[in-house]
């Protein structure tokens, strides 16, 4: 499903965030990437979703190569991904509706069925009756919910999400973790990038650790 | 709705939803493109009245060949014949020179002059109307006439009619001209508009980019708003011109009058009115199209 081989990423300045990474995510698998802030966890995520380029090596999604994507066929790839980001960006003028609603707009999807499929993804995150509500006035634990549920509305087969329960409090992060499970129980392959991997070690997850770049496990 | 227009649709209702967002400022650069176009508009519409006049004025434009005064009547029958075979020659009229000196003292103020000559002084002339409107046509008959040992002198009575022409044609080149400079002008506006668009909606561009919108889902609201400003702008300036020539038409065709001259000064045609709205739309188009290539190319957003 997703294969790193021998992958660099230098930024122009020289550094290294990435030295030499191979691993490969097989389908259906729930992976914790962990590592110390700074390892290398967002690079290796902005990678997959070609937000940035390999320096060397290669990234395999879904049998693409994604270094060599054209720009044309780069939204194509992460629209097979539910990516849930470090910092939920949220539309702040936009309902918790529309925010869902987006992934659905940029595809094109049948404007009838949308409305549909984006309340069976809100009530998926139990955030049902909070559809018409501005994220500004929201939670930080019920941002993240919302931010889940517009990952997932696309129904993609990987969903990756950058330290999802950052900044929130023990019992939100448990809330968290708990819908990724029922994700990956309902066969979505799972990336989770965090510091915290003792959320994650019930769920029967497989864990990848990163330091200063490398793999280390 | 096909699903392929719902893209449009949605572009379009996002274009709206912008412009309608903000409406002084919509109001504002909407006049900004009507005054800039209002002015080589009415200038267009001006000149096309003007052609109008002065292809109105003389009808057909003649040519007057005077014959020498000792050519004989079998002369100018063999000339009225040679003229007669020449294909770019429509129609022809042999004045003598009698009847021209009974049209002369027919004109007020000539009757007491030709009384009072003792020997007519007019020739004989020719009038002849060429084929078609081609100056150039008009100056080889002329100088074909001109070559005739029987003629004396030739007379190209449109010639100020074609100084008009030129004149009309001008004064059109120079309100294109104008258009042109002030519609670069116009396109830099909306660019610098649209620019300032994008760095305000850099976020929500970002999200869309990351959520796996394409560069054209991006690009078309832009697109669109730079359409819909210029088309605002296109009628706004139509409005403009429409009420100018309302108000300066009465005033010029009086002035003519006292000229002799009559004139109908009318508006922008609906074709002119639809190509100015075509116009201000492109140049709209245009700017929003070189902004988003500009700043959504240079890795500004993503």
């Amino acid at each position: 499903m997703i294969r790193f081989e021998r992958v660099t990423k230098r930024y122009p300045g020289g550094h290294e965030a990435l030295a030499d990474v191979s691993f490969e995510i097989r389908h259906g698998e729930l992976v914790v990437l962990g590592g110390h802030s700074g390892a290398g966890k967002s690079t290796l995520i902005k990678l997959i979703a070609a937000l940035e380029k390999p320096t060397a090596g290669k990234v395999w999604v879904s049998g693409q190569d994604v270094g060599s994507l054209r720009p044309n066929q780069v939204p194509y790839l992460r629209r097979s991904l539910g990516l849930v980001m470090q910092e939920h960006r949220l539309l702040t003028d936009r309902t918790v509706f529309d925010n869902v609603m987006l992934p659905l707009l940029v595809t094109g999807y049948p404007p009838k069925d949308a409305a549909k499929r984006v309340r069976v993804a809100l009530d998926k995150v139990g955030m049902g009756a909070f559809e018409q509500v501005m994220p500004m006035t929201l939670s930080g634990g019920e941002q993240h919910r919302v931010a889940i549920a517009r990952a997932i509305v696309n129904r993609p087969s990987v969903l990756i999400a950058d330290e999802p329960t950052a900044h929130l409090d023990p019992a939100y992060a448990r809330e968290i973790a708990a819908l990724f499970r029922s994700f990956h129980q309902a066969g979505v392959t799972i990336l989770l990038a965090t510091h915290d991997e003792t959320l994650f070690s019930p769920y029967g997850s497989r864990r990848i650790e990163l330091d200063h770049g490398r793999l280390v496990a | 709705m096909s699903i392929a227009l719902f893209p449009h649709r949605l572009a379009l209702r996002q274009a709206l939803a912008r412009l309608t967002a903000k409406p002084l400022a919509t109001f504002l650069s909407a006049l900004v493109v009507a005054i800039a176009l209002s002015l080589p508009a009415l200038g267009l519409v001006l000149m096309d009245n003007l052609g109008g006049l002065a292809r109105g004025v003389s009808g057909k434009p003649e040519i007057s060949a005077f014959l020498k005064r000792e050519v004989s009547a079998e002369q100018a029958q063999r000339v009225e014949n040679r003229l007669q075979a020449d294909k770019r020659i429509a129609a022809l009229r042999f004045v003598p020179r009698d009847l021209a000196l009974k049209q002369l003292a027919a004109r007020g103020g000539f009757a007491d002059v030709s009384g009072a000559l003792v020997e007519n002084p007019l020739p004989d002339a020719f009038i002849i109307e060429p084929t078609g409107e081609n100056p150039a046509v008009f100056e080889a008959i002329r100088t074909a006439l001109a070559a005739m040992p029987e003629v004396a002198h030739v007379q190209l009575d449109s010639a100020w009619v074609e100084r008009l022409h030129a004149a009309v044609e001008l004064g059109r080149w120079s309100m294109l001209l104008l258009a042109g400079l002030l519609g670069a002008a116009l396109v830099i506006v909306t660019f610098n508009t649209i620019r300032l668009q994008i760095l305000t909606q850099r976020h929500e561009i970002t999200v869309s980019l990351l959520l796996g919108a394409t560069r054209n889902f991006v690009r078309r609201p832009f697109l669109y708003f730079g359409l819909l400003q210029g088309l605002l702008g296109g009628l706004v300036a139509w409005a403009l011109v429409e009420g100018v020539m309302a108000l300066i038409a009465p005033r010029i065709e009086d002035l003519a009058r006292s000229y002799n001259i009559v004139l109908d000064l009318h508006g922008p045609t609906p074709l002119q009115a639809a190509g100015l709205l075509a116009f201000a739309a492109l140049l709209g188009w245009l700017g929003a199209g070189l902004s988003v290539r500009r700043h959504l190319h240079d890795g500004a957003v993503d």
